[in-house]
């Protein structure tokens, strides 16, 4: 079987495109790979090891993404997106105003680390980091699609979470041109009434539910999205809404706003009961005045809310 | 003696701007009782001898152009007497003095990278000086003479962050970095000698291999001194100027108080402090 550590492929890679970008920094928290030891040797002084010091490493990141340089920052996923939360938040709150570039990878999510335990377990980064208006979240299934977001990473210049496994996976895709990291999802498998929308290492494991139900004649379709965000709501209710059961399956804990939230956003669609949400949308407030006034300007003052529940009472839809 | 006598009309400038400076942040508080005001006070001779002294580069023309010294303000909540000298200084309309909190206005209680002229975002605490690291160590990589300076305040050196970046900029010889620390020993709730113990703060960064200056944050002849040869200065290793300052300073009330973070001025004693403030 044809398998590869994904870090080590997504690293060569980025290796290759700083030899002729001189604009690329490489940034460690003290983590490593065998890639990434050849990348440390041929690019010096644009490697920086920072340190067991996550926090600095995305400040650091940060100061040099506002000069204009392409960053990519690298440590264990736990730590990452824990420690350093704020200093992520930060990042998602000044990418509203200024372009900036920075791709955090984070090397372990889920159970990669299995016998090490709960601190090195990483099932909060889903939703934690979905969280983040501005943040794009990638989790690749397997190394050809995660070599392919390189591209992505250099030209979408916004900031960019990256959750890798830790250990080599087989790979599932065979022919990287026929993905678009936009669309951000692949239906790997046409099934009759069941599905299952999985992502990361557990799309491998979905595929293997779905090949045994196979042998007892159920046909299961199998849905991997890599991309967490943003989602094509509607590209993924139209690839969805032939299926009368979804099973969702995620390395991470559920009804938080992971994978799982994903899915029941566009249930809506799919159910007879209507859901309308009132909150704030996906992006911070950076506009000036009361809490009404903020309140107001994010339709969540009762004028709008009974505005528009009365309309659902015209249209007959109460 | 003409040199003296120009330098001497120089140094009456900058005291006379940072009354203006202190007044307009007064007037501020008047229509936003919000704003951190002692702790914007304790901060303006520093921004007033930065900006009007011309001790960094700016261009309000041109405000985020590449030849700008960057100044990263890690205090930013403590940072509305900076407000007035950027619209002074044409960085945005004079009009939006008047409107601080107001609906619509873009000047809200604690400042925001969304303001014209500040960098980054700063409405926490403790993440200044690594984001200056970065932008230092960016401006070395592109052989650019511009310097970097930060501000932060005292209290804010608990954060654990802060000594992150400041080993960091050591080991990398950030020589083009500076960082000044309003020195107004309190936090919110108390001196930071009650809380926990900063001092000594200039043995600290020795140690850490900074170069450490002591000067009278409210002295601008001073302060000028101080920080346009720390400007000039290309020698090996980060610098910082602990700038001792008052928390609360042209506020009798505030000044002796360990709580005045929180205090607000109402309207009548804001209207007195300006009719004696000249």
């Amino acid at each position: 079987m044809d398998s590869k550590v994904m870090r080590d492929v997504l690293i060569g890679k980025i290796h290759e495109k700083m030899l002729t970008d001189d604009n690329i920094f490489f940034l460690s928290a003290d983590f490593g790979s065998p890639a990434l030891d050849k990348l440390r040797a041929e690019c010096g002084k644009r490697f920086i090891n920072v340190g067991i010091a996550e926090q600095n490493l995305v400040n650091i990141a940060t100061g040099l993404a506002l000069e204009g340089y392409t960053v990519y920052a690298y440590a264990i996923a736990p730590f990452l997106t824990m420690r350093a939360y704020e200093q992520i938040r930060n990042i998602s709150l000044l990418s509203q105003i200024k372009e900036i570039n920075i791709n955090l990878i984070g090397v372990g999510i889920g159970l990669s680390y299995d016998v090490t335990g709960p601190t090195h377990h990483c099932l909060e980064d889903i939703c934690i980091m979905r969280v983040l208006p501005n943040v794009v979240v990638f989790s690749p299934s397997d190394y050809v699609v995660t070599e392919k977001f390189v591209d992505y990473s250099l030209n979408v210049r916004v900031p960019k979470y990256i959750r890798l496994d830790g250990k080599a996976q087989p790979r599932i895709y065979h022919d990287a041109q026929k993905i678009s990291i936009e669309q951000g999802f692949v239906e790997l498998k046409v099934g009759n009434k069941a599905v299952i929308v999985s992502t990361g290492y557990m799309t491998h494991k979905a595929l293997e539910v779905a090949k045994t139900l196979e042998n007892d004649g159920i046909i299961t379709g199998v849905v991997d999205i890599f991309m967490l965000k943003p989602v094509d709501d509607v590209l993924l209710y139209e690839a969805l809404r032939k299926y009368s059961h979804i099973y969702t399956m995620e390395e991470g804990f559920i009804n938080k706003g992971g994978l799982d939230s994903i899915v029941t956003n566009i249930l809506n669609n799919l159910t007879q009961m209507k859901l309308t949400k009132f909150g704030f949308g996906d992006r911070y407030v950076f506009e000036v005045g009361n809490r009404d006034h903020l309140h107001r300007i994010n339709g969540l003052d009762e004028e709008n809310i009974v505005k528009i529940i009365k309309k659902d009472v015209m249209k007959g839809n109460l | 003696m003409i040199e003296k006598e120009n330098k001497k009309k120089f140094i009456e400038f900058l005291k006379n701007k940072a009354t203006w400076v202190r007044r307009e942040t007064l007037k501020i508080h008047k229509i936003a009782p919000g704003i951190r005001l002692a702790s914007a006070l304790s901060c303006v001779e520093i921004l007033t001898v930065l900006y009007y002294g011309k001790v960094l580069n700016y261009n309000p023309k041109e405000i985020y152009s590449e030849e700008r010294d960057r100044f990263i303000i890690s205090k930013a909540h403590g940072s509305v007497s900076f407000y007035p000298i950027l619209a002074d200084l044409g960085f945005f309309d004079k009009k939006e003095l008047g409107m601080v909190g107001k609906a619509g206005s873009i000047l809200g209680d604690i400042p925001d990278c969304s303001i014209p002229g500040y960098e980054t975002v700063n409405g926490s605490l403790g993440h200044g000086l690594g984001v200056a690291c970065g932008i230092a160590l960016a401006l070395k990589k592109k052989n650019r003479k511009e310097k970097v300076f930060a501000l932060s305040g005292d209290g804010e050196l608990h954060e654990g962050s802060v000594w992150e970046a400041i080993m960091f900029a050591a080991h990398h010889n950030l020589n083009n970095l500076v960082l000044i620390i309003d020195n107004n020993k309190i936090c919110m709730l108390d001196y930071c000698a009650n809380i926990l113990n900063l001092e000594p703060i200039d043995a600290k960064f020795k140690v850490f291999k900074w170069q450490p200056k002591i000067v009278d944050g409210h002295n601008v002849e001073e302060l000028y001194g101080v920080l346009s040869s720390l400007k000039a200065d290309n020698s090996e290793c980060p610098k910082v100027v602990i700038a001792n300052t008052i928390k609360g300073k042209g506020v009798p009330r505030l000044e002796t108080d360990s709580l005045c973070h929180i205090k607000a001025l109402n309207t009548e004693e804001i209207d007195k402090l300006l009719s004696e403030m000249v």
